[in-house]
């Protein structure tokens, strides 16, 4: 067998598709946690709980209305968006002018009451959801077995994130949602609708949470508690990648997927705090993070 | 005379508890470019924002071609064909010289193509792909000057586009201003520098304590010279 400084070349590349897998998530996560960072200045705290929302939305159509997979992952997201739209316009947008820690209180408390809520209807042990028949079975790649949904996973956040990142770095959308996050004011003296746009930036981080929530469905199952298990880790990439730079969450999500997976083959004991060192070693190297800029 | 394109009366403004604006009235015909003269800090700057929206609380009257803004958020006060370039050039860091100049959207028809934009300011065409805020003091002026030409804006303000710049920059800024005039665009201007204001204005309103308090005539500026520079204590 072969083997990789003691350790079968099959484990190994196991554990890199699992840190892969987790990198997927941490990345779409926090590049909706970063968005909504660099225009609405609010840390998101009901990101996890959101997640968590898109997970049970597809579990609820499939359930009430036998809307399968392919359908939740179009219409979870609107669902959940609807709801983060909601939270915004009558809760979050008060809190703008107040200090960061407002808002955090605000996410932090419904994040709280939408788990609570969720725990009592459907208890914590987690509710099956199944794969999609499309995308059952996998590939012998010869060095490992490549599960097909694990794979369709890994691409489907590799294409979110690279879309949202062109979306803002390359148009005319994404200058003015750039411009609005150095200066909401002056873009609104120039005729832009500033308000709105916070609002479907919001919008938009949130339906990205819910479909991360939904491609976890049938990996990690459904359960009350799958977002806040997730979201201090993901915090974490954000703050590494940088606050509020979507490129630095997308790189830094993947690449410490990658982390976590290696340290769990390599120095397993360590895999749950290597993150948050690795988040240590880069504040006092770069405070504004790998991609952040310093004001 | 036509309708003012832009009509002040009483208005008053407040940043936070301080009261700034004290029944600041003027009008600016169409066609017009007018200044506002005054020391620093007697509320030009405050009066510009107040017309903007940007502002939170002001009261009064505003009216632009007759509409009544006092009310309107921003968004909407730009609509009506506002344009403007703040004090602090307000220039995106995080966009390259194009983006900054195509960023405003178009609130009316009729705005300046992208080539005759470059054609007043060709630095601008030359330096399209740098970061905006890598441009020099004065190119970063022509361009919060060139974005809103092509908006489709009639109504300029424009805080002090002279402040901090060399005197060959101003001057070039100067012919700009002339020549917009000659396109009929009508410019409101927050200047301290009476000399280069009477190079471009029509009439100057004389600002103290957050109300207008004379109105010069740019014919009858040297006539009144010793009057203004007590104004503005030169």
């Amino acid at each position: 067998m072969t083997t990789v400084l003691g350790i079968p070349i099959q484990v190994l590349f196991g554990q890199l598709l699992l840190g892969l897998i987790n990198g997927a998530f941490y990345a779409v996560l926090s590049l909706g946690l970063a968005l909504i960072f660099g225009l609405l200045n609010i840390i998101n705290f009901a990101h996890g709980a959101l997640y968590m929302m898109g997970a049970f939305a597809a579990w609820l159509l499939l359930s009430h209305a036998g809307i399968g997979y392919w359908g939740a992952l179009v219409l979870a997201p609107l669902l959940v968006a609807g709801i983060g739209i909601a939270v915004e316009r009558t809760m979050l947008s008060r809190l703008y002018k107040l200090d960061h820690l407002y808002s955090l209180l605000l996410t932090f408390g419904l994040a709280l009451i939408a788990e609570g809520v969720f725990r009592q209807l459907y208890g914590i042990s987690g509710l099956p959801y199944e794969i999609p028949a499309s995308l059952r079975g996998g590939w012998n790649l010869g060095f490992m077995f490549l599960p097909v949904y694990r794979g369709w996973v890994v691409m489907a956040s590799l294409i979110l994130c690279l879309g949202t990142w062109i979306a803002i770095e390359k148009t005319r959308l994404g200058a003015l949602l750039r411009a609005a996050t150095e200066n909401p004011p002056l873009v609104q003296a120039f005729g832009v609708n500033v308000p709105r746009l916070v609002t479907a930036t919001y919008g938009f981080g949130v339906a990205v949470a819910a479909l991360a929530g939904v491609l976890a469905a049938p990996i990690y199952s459904v359960n009350p508690l799958m977002g806040s298990n997730l979201i201090i880790t993901v915090f974490a990439v954000v703050v590494i990648g940088g606050m509020g730079s979507i490129l630095g969450s997308i790189v830094t999500g993947f690449l410490l997927g990658l982390v976590e997976g290696l340290t769990k083959v390599f120095f397993p004991q360590g895999a749950a705090t290597v993150v948050f060192v690795v988040m240590a070693i880069v504040l006092l190297v770069k405070p504004a993070g790998l991609f952040g800029r310093s004001n | 005379m036509a309708e003012p394109i832009l009509e002040v009366a009483g208005l008053e403004g407040w940043y936070g508890d301080s009261h700034v604006l004290h029944g600041m009235t003027f009008a600016v015909q169409p066609g017009e470019v007018v200044t506002l003269l005054g020391r620093n800090g007697v509320g030009k700057t405050t009066t510009m924002r107040a017309i903007t929206g940007l502002l939170a609380k002001r009261q009064g009257s505003i009216r632009v071609e007759g509409t009544e803004t006092i009310d309107l958020p921003p968004h909407r006060i730009a609509r009506l064909g506002l344009g403007y370039c703040p004090e602090e050039r307000g220039i995106f860091a995080g966009l390259s010289v194009r983006e900054n100049l195509e960023l405003p959207p178009v609130v009316r028809p009729g705005g300046l193509s992208l080539a005759e934009v470059h054609a007043l300011f060709p630095r601008l065409q030359e330096r399209a792909g740098s970061q905006g805020t890598k441009l020099s003091g004065g190119e970063q002026q022509m361009l919060a000057i060139a974005r809103i030409l092509r908006t489709g804006a009639r109504l300029l303000l424009l805080d002090e586009p002279t402040e901090g710049l060399a005197p060959v920059i101003v001057a070039h800024i100067g012919r700009i201003i002339r020549q917009l005039r000659e396109r009929g665009f009508t410019i409101l201007l927050v200047e301290q520098n009476f000399h280069f204001a009477a190079t471009v204005a029509d009439r100057h309103y004389v600002v103290e304590h957050g109300k207008v308090v004379d109105m010069v005539p740019n014919a009858a500026l040297a006539a009144n010279m010793e009057k203004v520079k007590a104004y503005l204590g030169v």
